[in-house]
């Protein structure tokens, strides 16, 4: 009776969240299709007009552009740098090595706004003043998190010796880390790769200390578009966005599989 | 570590590569982390302390910790945190048994609303709540149309708004640690303590509380910090009437210029992650020690 009741608690409450958590998605994607500028749902006729707006927000495509640069630029340079820092640890011939991934680690748990403001203050006081480049290395912390606790996982299950034997089959090193490894790992790069860019492109609070006037990552125009006069043009261009990580998570679904994400992720 | 080959005896050459291949690999990772992580935060607590005439000074931390104004601005960062965490794990503890049953396409359909939304920007999803809150919007709609309500209800800016907006957001990073475990848990467990003669609910409590405990921390150490430090939930759903820690340091730095200031709130709100964080890694470590 009790093992009953609750078990159908479980599923109320996991039917309830999956609802709950669709809720604002499926409401902005509702409200991006509104024939009139308040965010009526489209009742009585859909309409496309808020999405040909898009393109024409002051400032949105040099913010698209900027996020895409440094999104993709963080996340390549996090992928090389974290995997090395990963086979480091996992290989067991570092000196405090489990200190070393805790560390690697560590900004995921950290207050982005602080992270924000401290690097603002420290870019300055090193005269480090290039807004495009002080964006990129302040994404690299956000974004190297991810990767290392991925990497960090996923090389645990790795056997090593297949280096080896492919070494003792005539590889260099070099040569067997990426014909050997990078394929057999492929799941693992996928999904730090996946984190990463998302946590990037969408990364608010690093940012905003860090853009200009001129410089500003598409979230800080979404932000400042929402503040200053919100209209279903922002639900077309969230909708868009929410489209691209829709297609970002089924190809990655068909390459891995959710719920070997699930696992990895964390 | 099983790795076999790990223990045949190699030349103190090839050991003294293979140290030098790890430090190599590990430097551009730790260069970064010195770099562009630790020292920054290290500067942020010398700004934090010292005063405009360059001596050592705790007045940013004695305004910000004697003003009732700012306590009440703390105050308003933990209570966030602690409503969200506690209803998440609410939901989310129950929730991560199902899914953990679910099978095939169910199981699929599930993990699909946990990762779209974790995907999904905050500042999208934010937006989507004043959308759905306003007194124009679509729930204050509903209601009026099946003659729940008359007048629309104020909920936009309201405590409410923020934290059915920020357990929303956070639901996700309470579920799948718990999942992760509860996904692992042998479900003959607890018909084995049945068959010990044990009560379902003495069963429940006494094996499989205790055995998704790593999980229940990992899931509540992460919706506390990132709740504590929200900044976009709060502006958006609630803004002025409910000053937190983290919309406090960005109006410092972004409007009053009170860098000192604006540093002591952000270093108060990393001591409260990095606390959060230590007291997770011991509760974990003593679970796994018993």
């Amino acid at each position: 009776m009790i093992a009953r009741l609750s078990i159908g608690l479980a599923w109320t409450m996991a039917i309830g969240a999956a609802v709950f958590l669709l809720a604002p998605l499926a409401v902005i994607a509702a409200a991006s299709f509104s024939p009139t500028p308040v965010f009526d749902l489209p009742t009585d006729g859909a309409s496309l007009r808020w999405y040909s707006r898009i393109g024409r927000l002051e400032g949105f495509w040099p913010a698209l552009s900027l996020s895409m640069q440094i999104a993709m630029l963080s996340t390549a340079i996090s992928l090389v740098m974290g995997t090395l820092a990963a086979i480091a640890i996992t290989r067991g011939k570092l000196p405090g090595a489990t200190a070393f991934a805790t560390a690697l680690v560590s900004p995921l748990m950290m207050p982005g706004l602080v992270l924000g403001i401290a690097l603002l203050q420290y870019f300055r006081a090193i005269g480090f003043t290039a807004t495009w480049s002080a964006l990129l290395v302040a994404h690299l912390v956000v974004t190297l998190p991810y990767v290392a606790r991925t990497m960090i996982a996923g090389l645990a299950r790795f056997d090593f010796t297949l280096i080896e034997a492919a070494r003792t089959l005539g590889c260099t090193y070099p040569g067997s880390i990426l014909r050997v490894m990078v394929p057999a790992l492929a799941p693992s790069f996928l999904v730090a790769g996946l984190f990463s860019f998302l946590a990037s492109f969408d990364n608010y609070p690093v940012s905003i200390f860090l853009t200009d006037v001129r410089t500003k990552t598409l979230p800080i125009k979404m932000l400042q578009y929402i503040e200053e006069a919100p209209d279903p043009t922002l639900a077309a261009l969230s909708t868009l966005i929410l489209a691209g990580t829709i297609v970002l998570l089924v190809l990655s679904d068909r390459v891995v599989g959710l719920h070997r994400m699930a696992g990895t992720a964390d | 570590m099983t790795d076999v080959a790990l223990n045949i005896p190699k030349p103190a050459a090839a050991i003294d590569r293979e140290r030098i291949a790890a430090f190599g690999f590990s430097l551009p990772s730790l260069l970064i982390l010195v770099g562009v992580f630790a020292l920054p935060l290290a500067q942020l607590l010398g700004v934090s302390v010292v005063g405009p005439d360059g001596k050592l000074t705790f007045a940013n931390y004695s305004r910000l910790f004697g003003t009732p104004y700012y306590l009440g601005v703390i105050w308003n960062s933990l209570r966030l945190a602690l409503l969200t965490t506690l209803i998440t794990l609410a939901i989310g503890f129950p929730a991560s048994f199902a899914l953990a049953r679910a099978r095939g396409v169910l199981r699929s359909l599930l993990l699909a609303t946990l990762f779209l939304p974790l995907a999904a920007s905050v500042i999208v999803k934010a937006f989507a709540w004043t959308i759905l809150l306003r007194s124009d919007g679509v729930i204050n709609q509903a209601l009026m149309l099946f003659g729940v309500i008359h007048d629309p209800i104020r909920m936009i800016f309201t405590e409410t708004a923020l934290i059915v907006g920020s357990v929303n957001i956070f639901l996700p990073f309470m579920i799948l640690p718990i999942y992760a475990v509860v996904a692992q848990l042998d479900h003959r467990l607890s018909e084995a303590a049945a068959t010990l003669g044990a009560s379902p609910l003495v069963a429940f409590w006494r094996v499989i509380v205790p055995l998704t405990l790593p999980g229940i921390i990992a899931g509540v150490a992460l919706v506390f910090s990132l709740s504590v430090s929200a900044y976009v939930v709060p502006t958006l759903l609630i803004g002025e009437r409910y000053p937190t820690l983290a919309t406090t340091i960005a109006k410092a730095y972004l409007l009053a210029r009170e860098p000192g200031f604006g540093a002591a709130a952000g270093v108060t709100l990393l001591v409260i992650a990095i606390i959060v964080v230590a007291l997770s890694a011991r509760l974990g470590q003593q679970e796994r020690a018993r």
